[in-house]
């Protein structure tokens, strides 16, 4: 068992007992990603952003979510997969992500939401070590759930990550 | 944990107590010295009560003593036993700054500080003893940094003013038995001050004159000295210091160099209950009009639609109520930014030698929390100027057949959805010739043209300009006024100065009531919406093409009246499809930004109206050249301009196209 599927474990243990950790799982370009659900605020359709200037493409902008101003982040631009026409049937699915004092509201933009799962700390292998490619620090782990393989995301350092980055274009 | 947390808070809320006391007995302590007037020292006297109170409650024991002390003075000040005079004054309010560096530390979490809670406790003490600060001192060994001690010679141990109360023998006590107690602990050195004794006349046989400066030479904790002087009356007074022994660490030597400066902003916020009595109030109104709404929702389509519109009317108008109140709850009066300035103009006065009266108007106007944190410095540094600069010395005064007194005056009122406040003194003016020739010796203005009046009193507000003959401690370097503007226009308000030779000047700052609504004008930049604040804007233009130049490096600036303004490029500084259509130059919104004036270039005007500012950071992060978002009516984000940080962005990029072109 790695370290970081330890860690989840150890913070599912502290949330529900011994019962396994539920997870939401959404849909990109043919995988599907796995995020803890007790992360997930809000389920909603795709609606246009406001461009915010001096963000990298994958931040499509800002929305309005009840009064708070809140990025959208594109994951298939993300992932550096290729985009499609977002439209009516794109879904953002609205995460917090953070520390409690610090917490940022986040929008993901994905192609679809599939299922929730419960998948013990124990199912899940540590990601395989392909390349360097930054975008495998996003991955938590991989997990086999009735014989398809889920990819569970790190939410904080995906969010932490591409705000951070999108500084640095700024900088360019 | 949680009880950790919990003491925590609590002990938050004392400090902010504290600092609210102090300010208390500070503004007391000034009026005194003018007027002496029994309710005030009552109110003084009070703050150093409820202090003390809390700091005993606390197991503060160096604060409580320390207010304890000067509860002592003031009682005697409530019951005519002491007087009240400009020497008394000075030292008690040295007491306070003393307090108040002491729980700032607390607050901080620094260990005390030794060398500061000894020259704490004897000012104190010399308060006690009618004596003028530092005149015992020199025989005395009385100054607050490590007590010498000949007895000691070295040694650690402790040095204790002991002064009983009158009553001491005659409640049973006996100071003999204090000092037996400690013997016990180590050698003890006793000095008796007999200057309290009476003639023997009208010597009282069966009260203690007598006051004790003991020094035992015992390394034990102040707990086990403070039980010995438990049982005492309230009346009597101990004072502990303690000494080092050779070559024990100087503790708190170096923390007590920097003595702390201004307050940390205070997150949290005191509401008086009326307002929080209102809210309550709308939000439940909210809440029967939300079930009026409901029901009128559940029946018949028809009949209901008469009571749903009454129902969305009422919501309206309810909404609206909300907001204003709950922007009220944000709303302090001013004159918890003017409570410093009476102690700064009676200290900085005495220091320059001049004579002051600060006068104060309109203190109960009410501005924003935010707003009021960020005024205070530089409302502190325009008073300051005003006694420095602008009020003369009383022989100068004299000579000029004015009063010798100086009036610095200080005044707040709203106008329209703003605040004005004013900074006035009665004292020389601005000098224009002086101004003139320092501007042009540094080049800032040629040396053949006279500009106007407006011109030359901009021209304080220059970065590094000052026309003080000399550099004194208080200001005249030069650096302070453009800060002071800086500050007021990322505020998104504006200074101004009026000055009349011989007769002083006045110096206008006009804020928004509150950052978290600003007036905009919507403008198209490509496909996107922006809003640019109204207050930055001086004019909008339509481009007459034949006034439009290219400088050498590309840049572009338009000719507006004889002035050469630049033309600042939005669409493609924030790489906006779309942006060359807008930077064509259609429309020119000119605004203004730390003194000069730039051309933003849009597409079109829109609405004009009042957004309500939402953070940008709170899930994302800044962005330059944005001040933040907000919602237009049709829920869609719009992001607000922040002009000077735009002006910036484009300086920097013009800057690294001339590197470029090199």
């Amino acid at each position: 068992m790695n370290e970081s599927a330890q860690a989840s474990e150890e913070r599912a243990g502290r949330g529900q007992g011994a019962a396994a950790p539920e997870f939401l799982t959404f849909r990109l370009a043919g995988e599907e990603y796995a995020i803890e659900i007790l992360r997930v605020q809000e389920i909603k359709g795709w609606e246009r952003a406001t461009r915010v200037p001096h963000t990298p493409p994958y931040v499509l902008g800002v929305v309005n979510l009840r009064g708070a101003i809140v990025p959208l982040i594109d994951m298939r631009r993300r992932f550096g997969l290729e985009p499609v026409v977002l439209g009516q049937a794109t879904v953002v699915v609205v995460v917090r992500v953070g520390a409690s004092t610090a917490e940022r509201i986040v929008g993901l933009v994905v192609d679809a939401v599939c299922e929730v799962h419960r998948i013990p700390a124990s199912d899940v292998q540590a990601p395989p070590e392909v390349g360097a490619g930054s975008e495998t620090g996003f991955i938590r782990g991989l997990a086999a759930v009735e014989g398809r393989m889920l990819i569970l995301l790190d939410l904080d350092r995906l969010v932490t990550a591409s705000v951070l980055e999108a500084l640095g274009a700024r900088a360019a | 944990m949680s009880f950790d947390l919990e003491l925590e808070e609590i002990h938050k809320l004392f400090f902010e107590e504290c600092a609210a006391g102090l300010d208390l007995m500070e503004a007391g302590l000034l009026a005194l010295e003018s007027r002496s007037d029994p309710e005030t020292v009552n109110t003084i006297f009070r703050a150093a009560h409820s202090i003390k109170g809390g700091a005993a409650t606390f197991g503060f024991s160096a604060i409580a003593e320390a207010t304890h002390g000067l509860e002592t003075f003031l009682d005697g000040l409530r019951n005519g036993t002491r007087r009240a005079d400009g020497v008394t004054v000075r030292q008690l309010l040295e007491c306070v700054d003393g307090l108040r560096a002491m729980i700032l530390g607390l607050e901080r979490g620094e260990p005390t500080d030794a060398d500061r809670l000894g020259a704490l406790h004897a000012k104190i003490a010399d308060l006690l003893a009618g004596r003028p600060a530092g005149v015992a001192g020199a025989s005395d060994a009385r100054p607050g940094s490590a007590p010498a001690s000949a007895f000691l010679g070295g040694r650690a141990g402790w040095i204790i003013d002991f002064r009983p109360s009158a009553e001491l023998l005659r409640s049973g006590n006996e100071p003999l038995r204090l000092v037996a107690a400690l013997e016990a602990l180590g050698p003890v050195h006793l000095v008796v001050e007999l200057a309290a004794v009476p003639p023997l006349a009208s010597l009282d046989p069966t009260a203690c004159y007598l006051n004790w400066r003991i020094e035992v030479a015992a390394d034990v904790e102040r707990g086990v000295l403070t039980e010995i002087f438990d049982w005492l009356d309230e009346r009597s007074e101990v004072a502990y210091r303690r000494c080092e022994g050779e070559g024990a660490p100087a503790t708190g030597a170096a923390s007590s160099a920097a003595v702390p400066g201004g307050t940390p902003e205070a997150g949290s916020l005191r509401v008086s209950t009326d307002k929080l009595d209102q809210l309550i109030n709308l939000v439940g109104e909210l809440v029967i009009t939300q079930s009026m709404l409901a029901r009128a929702a559940d029946g018949s389509a028809v009949a209901g639609l008469d009571a749903l519109q009454a129902g969305l009317a009422q919501l309206t108008r309810n909404t609206r109520e909300l907001q204003e109140s709950v922007m009220q709850m944000r709303m302090l009066p001013i004159g918890f930014a003017f409570n410093r300035l009476p102690r700064l103009v009676h200290d900085l006065s005495a220091e320059l030698g001049k004579r002051a009266e600060l006068i104060l108007a309109g203190e109960a106007t009410e501005l924003d929390k935010t707003v009021l944190e960020r005024i205070s410095d530089p409302l502190v540094h325009l008073v300051r100027n005003a006694l420095d600069h602008g009020i003369e010395s009383p022989a100068e005064r004299h000579a000029a057949g004015k009063a010798e007194t100086g009036k610095v005056t200080l005044s707040a009122f709203h106008e329209g959805g703003h605040i004005i406040i004013e900074v006035s003194d009665d004292g020389g003016g601005l000098n224009r010739e002086r101004i003139l020739a320092r501007a042009r010796a540094r080049g800032l203005v040629a040396a053949d043209t006279d500009p106007g009046e407006e011109a030359i009193h901009q021209l304080v507000f220059a970065a590094g300009f000052s026309t003080a003959d000399a550099v004194s401690a208080v200001s005249g370097r030069g650096v302070g006024m453009d800060v002071v503007r800086r500050n007021i226009e990322g505020l998104g308000g504006q200074v101004q100065i009026r000055s009349t030779p011989g007769r002083g000047s006045t110096i206008r700052i006009r804020l928004p009531l509150t950052l978290a609504i600003l007036d905009g004008q919507l403008v198209r930049v490509g496909g996107e919406t922006y809003v640019i604040a109204l207050a930055a804007i001086t004019e909008t233009v339509k481009a007459d093409e034949a006034q439009l130049v290219v400088a050498p490096d590309g840049g572009r600036c338009y000719r507006l009246r004889e002035e050469f303004v630049p033309i600042v490029p939005v669409g493609a500084l924030f790489g906006l499809a779309g942006a060359r259509e807008a930077d064509a130059a259609g429309l020119l919104v000119i605004v203004e930004s730390d003194g000069g004036r730039f051309a933003l270039g849009v597409n079109e005007l829109l609405a004009q109206q009042q957004v309500v500012i939402k953070s940008l950071e709170r899930n994302f992060r800044a962005v330059p050249g944005i001040a933040g978002g907000t919602i237009l009516g049709d829920g869609a984000v719009a992001l607000i301009l922040d002009v000077p940080g735009l002006v910036e962005l484009f300086n920097s990029a013009a800057l690294s196209r001339r590197t470029l072109a090199a």
